[in-house]
């Protein structure tokens, strides 16, 4: 790493998103800013992360914060991202959920961290290829993001012909989406399956709310250990004591919080922990 | 190992795809046009064909009509990868005999997701 990217104007950008999400930028990692930048630099008519702060500090540039922000954050997603994920939640856990919640006939889902909106879509697609299956249940999906910019896109709904054919088949292709002028639009009965809410997901939940399941991936990686432990804490106050968690494949919540328990031999998922054994079951 | 043929008249576009299809762990036969192609099929039937919708001598659909009514012709799983990009002409490969659509441009991950999709890799 060069001097540059551990002077004081790296650590500045990295301390000001930290401080705004609680995500981190390590060391090793700042040489992209300028990179991850280059759009605001474009826009403002400057060069380097040094001019960057000099703007930053001017009087009537409290939006440009907002902005650097918004370009810092990490919105890759696409859509059934680590197919075998959501062959766990097709073969185990919603079957699972299905037989507990047959009185109820709801399901409470919260997409925490859901960028454009790839995940909760590809969620509301599996449910509807499951339609006889869910006939008379509420599935409600709620998806939240610290990116207003994401949460505007996955609320419009329409995606490029490079983002709607990542992790689609042809098939999903056409039967979710249309053609459109501006792009690939999502049928509105799908949309209509999830609400979206611009959230840091280190903000509490409404305290009375409690998700069947919560799908959590890739996003908690970015967090350093003790605000991941706070956020496992946030999440699990929010679960169903029978609930499930979803983490990315290669995250686990193992030393990070006792709340919470990997489900043997599954990828990333977990449950709070006080089940009793033979309730949480191996897949 | 599973078996690629990348049909496009554009070499710099064989060359781009091999790259990418070689990484994924198929092992890859091009052809310049469709007559190729279905010459090299008769020899021996690949496991995927990705295959270009406008080539000299015959194009994409006329390829994929012709090499499904061929012996064995059913076999070889067809993936699309082209610059017709509406929903038309998706529908139209599709009811031709394609198990998949690429369109282009497209990345590492999309086309290595297709071939999951379709069960070579």
């Amino acid at each position: 790493m060069s001097a540059q990217e551990d002077s004081i104007s790296y650590r500045i950008i990295a301390d000001l998103l930290e401080a705004r999400t609680g995500q981190q930028i390590d060391r090793g990692r700042r040489w992209r800013i300028p990179t991850t930048l280059a759009t605001v630099f474009r826009k403002r008519g400057i060069s380097n992360v040094d001019q960057l702060v000099c703007l930053l500090a001017s009087p009537g540039e409290e939006r440009l914060a907002d902005e650097v922000v918004e370009a810092l954050l990490n919105n890759e997603t696409y859509f059934f991202r680590d197919r075998a994920m959501f062959d766990q939640l097709d073969d185990h856990v919603l079957p699972t959920l299905r037989e507990k919640r047959a009185m109820r006939k709801r399901l409470n889902i919260w997409c925490a961290g859901c960028s454009t909106g790839q995940e909760p879509l590809s969620l509301a697609m599996l449910f509807r290829s499951q339609k006889a299956l869910w006939d008379g249940w509420t599935i409600d999906i709620v998806a939240t993001d610290i990116s207003s910019k994401a949460i505007a896109t996955a609320r419009r709904g329409i995606y490029s012909q490079f983002e709607v054919q990542r992790g689609l088949s042809v098939t999903q292709m056409l039967t979710h989406f249309e053609e459109t002028p501006e792009g690939w639009k999502v049928d509105p009965a799908l949309r209509a399956m999830i609400r979206y809410r611009e959230r840091n997901l280190l903000e509490m939940m409404d305290p009375d709310q409690r998700f069947d399941l919560v799908l959590c991936r890739n996003v908690l990686l970015y967090f350093d250990r003790p605000t991941r432990s706070r956020a496992f804490d946030i999440i699990h106050k929010t679960m169903a004591d029978d609930g499930w968690l979803m983490l990315g494949a290669g995250e686990t919540a193992s030393s990070l919080t006792s709340r919470l328990a990997h489900v043997p031999n599954t990828i990333g998922l977990h449950q709070p922990v006080g089940l009793m054994p033979a309730k949480r079951q191996a897949i | 190992m599973k078996t690629c043929l990348i049909v496009d008249d554009s070499r710099v576009i064989r060359k781009v795809s091999r790259h990418m299809v070689e990484a994924i762990g198929l092992a890859v036969e091009e052809a310049a046009n469709g007559q190729e192609a279905l010459d090299a099929c008769a020899q021996a039937m690949p496991d995927v064909i990705l295959l270009d919708w406008n080539m000299p001598v015959m194009s994409g659909i006329e390829f994929i009509t012709r090499l499904r009514a061929s012996p064995g012709g059913e076999a070889p799983k067809v993936v699309f990868c082209t610059t017709e990009n509406d929903a038309a002409h998706i529908r139209e490969a599709v009811q031709a005999g394609a198990n998949e659509y690429v369109m282009k441009p497209f990345d590492h991950e999309t086309l290595q997701i297709k071939l999951q999709l379709v069960g070579v890799a």
